[in-house]
């Protein structure tokens, strides 16, 4: 199984450096939407099936909020010639932050084994325990956005709600009308 | 082995965002990295052999208990993919919109632009 998520991670990690590499904006965006379709079969695969729907949803909505801004320019290609003081900041900065974070990596519980069951009070056992006694939902994902942490379903709608507005304000060519006096 | 392979996930998403000279390009890099985020998030969570957290019918509890993968990591992650899809939005509202000031996606021809 984990030689699955493996062989999936090694996928997406092409997938997106040809997404990053690549010269037309249109098959970046194609191979962009390959990673995220491997993000949800992987997602399937380590037990979480409403996150992969959710995956797929959000993957095309992605494909079509990209293509839209692609699609329409002529202009999409940018030539490529970096700066070297540019280049060789980034390269350094990314160098340093791959040494701490394999560091980190080291200080991880091992793969295939949660952190709740080496924790006696994690709140996850107690989801699990009660969660269908509690609020009637065989499906305890749901129980706990919906029940037990339905204030935090409440800031992610206003998140969006909030990003969606800044994007229509954004995108709106005019500024509105001012009321004629009559 | 898999932690390191998603945190190489990470690193090309950050690659993009600080190399890359064309504005969607980076946006893909910002999409990357939520990508890399979640899945790291869902991996902590996993059990080896673990089903889904569903209760059926004829579901024994203390056997459930053992064999359940973690529920907590995905409902928050559930959260965060939706909002990284209205991040989203809002960043190529602002790639289009520039580009109609502009009339180019070249963030150094931008630069060079202004005042």
């Amino acid at each position: 199984m984990e030689l699955l998520i493996i062989l999936l991670l090694v996928f997406m990690i092409i997938a997106a450096l040809n997404a990053l590499e690549g010269k037309d904006l249109l098959s970046s965006v194609v191979s962009l939407s390959a990673v995220g379709f491997g993000l949800s079969v992987a997602f399937l695969v380590m037990g979480a099936p409403d996150i992969a729907i959710v995956q797929v949803v959000v993957e095309i909505l992605t494909l079509i909020i990209l293509i839209r801004a692609t699609i329409r320019h002529d202009l999409t290609t940018v030539a490529e010639g970096t700066e070297f003081f540019g280049l060789l900041v980034g390269v350094v900065l990314l160098f340093v932050v791959f040494l701490f974070g394999l560091e980190a990596v080291k200080a991880l519980p091992p793969f295939g084994a949660p952190i709740m069951d080496a924790v006696a009070s994690a709140p996850s056992r107690y989801y699990l325990e009660h969660g269908l006694k509690e609020t009637g939902a065989a499906n305890i994902v749901t129980s706990v956005i919906l029940d037990y942490r339905a204030y935090d379903t409440l800031g992610e709608a206003t998140v969006l709600f909030t990003a969606i507005l800044g994007a229509l304000a954004i995108l709106r060519g005019r500024p509105l009308k001012k009321k004629k006096k009559g | 082995m898999a932690f390191t392979l998603c945190f190489v996930l990470f690193m090309v998403g950050l690659y993009g965002v600080l190399s890359k000279k064309n504005m969607v390009k980076i946006v893909m890099g910002l999409v990357i990295m939520n990508c890399a985020v979640n899945l790291f998030l869902i991996m902590l969570g996993y059990k080896k052999g673990g089903v889904a957290p569903i209760l059926e019918k004829k579901t024994n509890l203390a056997d459930f208990l053992a064999r359940s993968v973690d529920p907590l990591p995905q409902a928050l992650v559930l959260t965060s993919i939706v909002i990284g899809l209205g991040v989203l939005a809002l960043t190529i509202g602002i790639c289009i919109r520039l580009y109609e000031k502009y009339g180019t996606f070249d963030i150094t021809e931008i630069r060079r632009l202004k005042g």
